[in-house]
C-alpha cells in the first residue's frame, strides 16, 4: 500500500466531513396538505396511543434492521417510501399502515 | 411511450403522500491493493412511482467511473451505465405482492437488502455475494412475495421466483427459479433464514443459503452472518458493528462513529467456475471505521487483510456517500 495514494482520500474526505458537520442542519419535513387522503387505507386501530408506537416499533424492527433513518423526509412521499418497503421488507399490510401513520403523525 | 405517459399522468395525479420519489446514493470510492489505487465516482439513482392503488414502478439504476493505474505510470478510465433492475409490484392481498420484471434475485441477505452504496457498512460486498446470484444478480420473469403470518411473536416472510434466459444487455439473467424463505422473532431481534436457487440452463447447479442477523434493542450492535454454497465452491461472512449512545446519543460527533469487523473465507471443491468466488481457499478479515455525519452522509473507511495461497494482500478503501431521497416534483402549496 502507497500511503502517497491513501493519505490524499484521508484528508479529502476529513474536509468534505468538517464542511458537512459546520453546515446548518436542514430540515425539509413539511406538515401533509389539508385534505390529502394516503393511498393505503388509514388502518383502524381502537388503540391509537399503543398504535403510534407500534410505527416506531415497526420501523426499527424492519427499516431500520438494514439501513439508518434518512433525514429531512418529506410527507409528501411517505405513501410510496411506504408502499416500497412493503416489497423490499415483505411488511404485512398492517405494518405497512402502522408505519404510513408513524411518519405521518 | 403512451403508456408511460399515461402512467405518469396517472401518478401526477395521486394523493399527496403517494408522490414519486427518487432517491438513490452519489459517491466516490477510493481502492488501494497491491500499490494501485483505483478511483470510483458513482450514482446509483432509485425511482419509485406508484400508479393507482395497487400498482408500483420502481427501478434503480447504477453509473460509475473507475479510474485506474495503467501500468506505464499513468491513470485509464472506463465507465458503466445500467440498470440494476427495473420492476412492476402488484399488491394483490394483504399476503402477497406480485412482482413482474426485471428483479433483484432475493437469494441470502446482501443482493437485495445491503448492495446499494447508501446502505452497505463497507465499500465492497462480501466474497461469496456471486453464490446463488447467477452472474448478474437479477431475474428476468416474475415472483411472489410478502408476509405469510404474523403474530406479536414471530414472523415469516417469503419470496419464490421464475427467470426467463435473457442475454439483453441491461436486462441480462439466466432461466431459473428459487426462493427465500425469514423468520423473525421481534423480541429477540432475531432473523434466521434459508435461501435456495437453480439454474436451469447449461449444468444445472443448486445453490443453497443461510442467514442469520441478530440487533438487540437499543444496545448499538448488530451482527449479521450468512452461509452460502454452490455445486464448486462454498463460504461464509459474519459482520458486527456497533455506535454507542453512551457519549450524548447517537448524533454526538463520539455517537457517530462506526466500528466494524467482518470476517470471511470461501472454499473451493475444485476450479470449474459457475461463481465469482477466488480460485483457491481466501480467509479475509476486514476492519472499518465509519464516520455517520449529518445529512445523510457516510464516510467509510477499511483496512483488509487476505489470506490465501496465491498470495497475501492489504486492501484500503475510503469512501464518501451521500444518499438524497426527495419527491419526484414540487407538490402543490408544499
Amino acid at each position: 500500500m502507497r500511503a502517497k495514494h491513501f493519505v490524499p482520500g484521508i484528508l479529502m474526505l476529513a474536509a468534505v466531513g468538517a464542511a458537512s458537520l459546520s453546515a446548518p442542519q436542514g430540515h425539509t419535513q413539511a406538515a401533509p396538505p389539508a385534505g390529502s387522503q394516503p393511498r393505503i387505507k388509514q388502518y383502524q386501530s381502537p388503540k391509537n396511543a399503543k398504535a403510534e408506537g407500534d410505527g416506531e416499533k415497526i420501523f426499527q424492527q424492519n427499516c431500520a434492521r438494514c439501513h439508518a433513518t434518512p433525514e429531512g423526509f418529506s410527507p409528501r412521499i411517505s405513501g410510496t417510501a411506504v408502499w416500497h418497503m412493503r416489497v423490499r421488507a415483505n411488511l404485512s399490510e398492517h405494518d405497512a399502515q402502522e408505519l404510513l401513520r408513524y411518519l405521518n403523525p | 411511450m403512451a403508456a408511460l405517459a399515461l402512467m405518469l399522468v396517472w401518478a401526477h395525479s395521486a394523493p399527496a403522500q403517494d408522490t414519486p420519489l427518487v432517491s438513490g446514493g452519489v459517491g466516490f470510492l477510493t481502492n488501494t491493493a497491491k500499490g494501485n489505487t483505483t478511483y470510483t465516482p458513482l450514482i446509483e439513482p432509485l425511482a419509485a412511482v406508484p400508479v393507482g392503488q395497487h400498482f408500483l414502478i420502481e427501478s434503480r439504476a447504477s453509473v460509475l467511473e473507475t479510474v485506474a493505474p495503467d501500468g506505464k505510470g499513468g491513470y485509464e478510465h472506463s465507465h458503466f451505465a445500467g440498470l440494476t433492475y427495473l420492476q412492476g409490484d402488484y399488491m394483490a392481498t394483504p399476503h402477497l405482492t406480485v412482482v413482474g420484471g426485471s428483479f433483484l434475485l432475493p437469494f441470502g441477505t446482501y443482493n437485495e437488502r445491503l448492495s446499494p452504496i447508501w446502505i452497505g457498512n463497507f465499500q465492497d460486498g462480501p466474497l461469496i455475494t456471486s453464490l446463488g446470484l447467477l452472474s448478474s444478480g437479477t431475474g428476468l420473469g416474475g415472483q411472489l412475495r410478502g408476509s405469510a403470518i404474523q403474530t406479536s411473536k414471530y414472523s415469516f416472510d417469503y419470496a419464490a421466483w421464475f427467470s426467463a434466459r435473457s442475454g439483453n444487455t441491461q436486462f441480462n439473467a439466466q432461466r431459473s427459479f428459487g426462493g427465500r424463505g425469514s423468520l423473525y422473532l421481534p423480541e429477540q431481534r432475531l432473523e434466521v433464514g434459508a435461501s435456495y436457487d437453480r439454474s436451469l440452463q447449461g449444468t444445472q447447479e443448486n445453490f443453497y443459503g443461510i442467514h442469520i442477523w441478530w440487533e438487540p434493542k437499543d444496545e448499538g450492535f448488530r451482527l449479521r452472518s450468512e452461509y452460502a454454497r454452490g455445486h464448486h465452491a462454498q463460504g461464509y461472512w459474519i459482520e458486527t458493528d456497533y455506535r454507542t449512545s453512551a457519549f450524548g446519543g447517537l448524533d454526538s460527533w463520539v455517537g457517530r462513529f462506526e466500528p466494524l469487523f467482518r470476517m470471511q473465507q470461501t472454499f473451493r471443491r475444485d476450479t470449474i467456475v459457475s461463481d465469482g468466488l477466488p480460485l483457491v481457499n481466501t480467509q479475509r478479515a476486514d476492519f472499518g471505521l465509519d464516520y455517520n455525519l449529518p445529512h445523510n452522509t457516510r464516510i467509510l473507511t477499511s483496512y483488509s487483510r487476505q489470506f490465501s495461497s496465491t498470495g497475501n494482500e492489504n486492501i484500503w478503501e475510503t469512501g464518501i456517500v451521500y444518499r438524497f431521497l426527495f419527491p419526484a416534483w414540487k407538490g402543490k402549496g408544499l
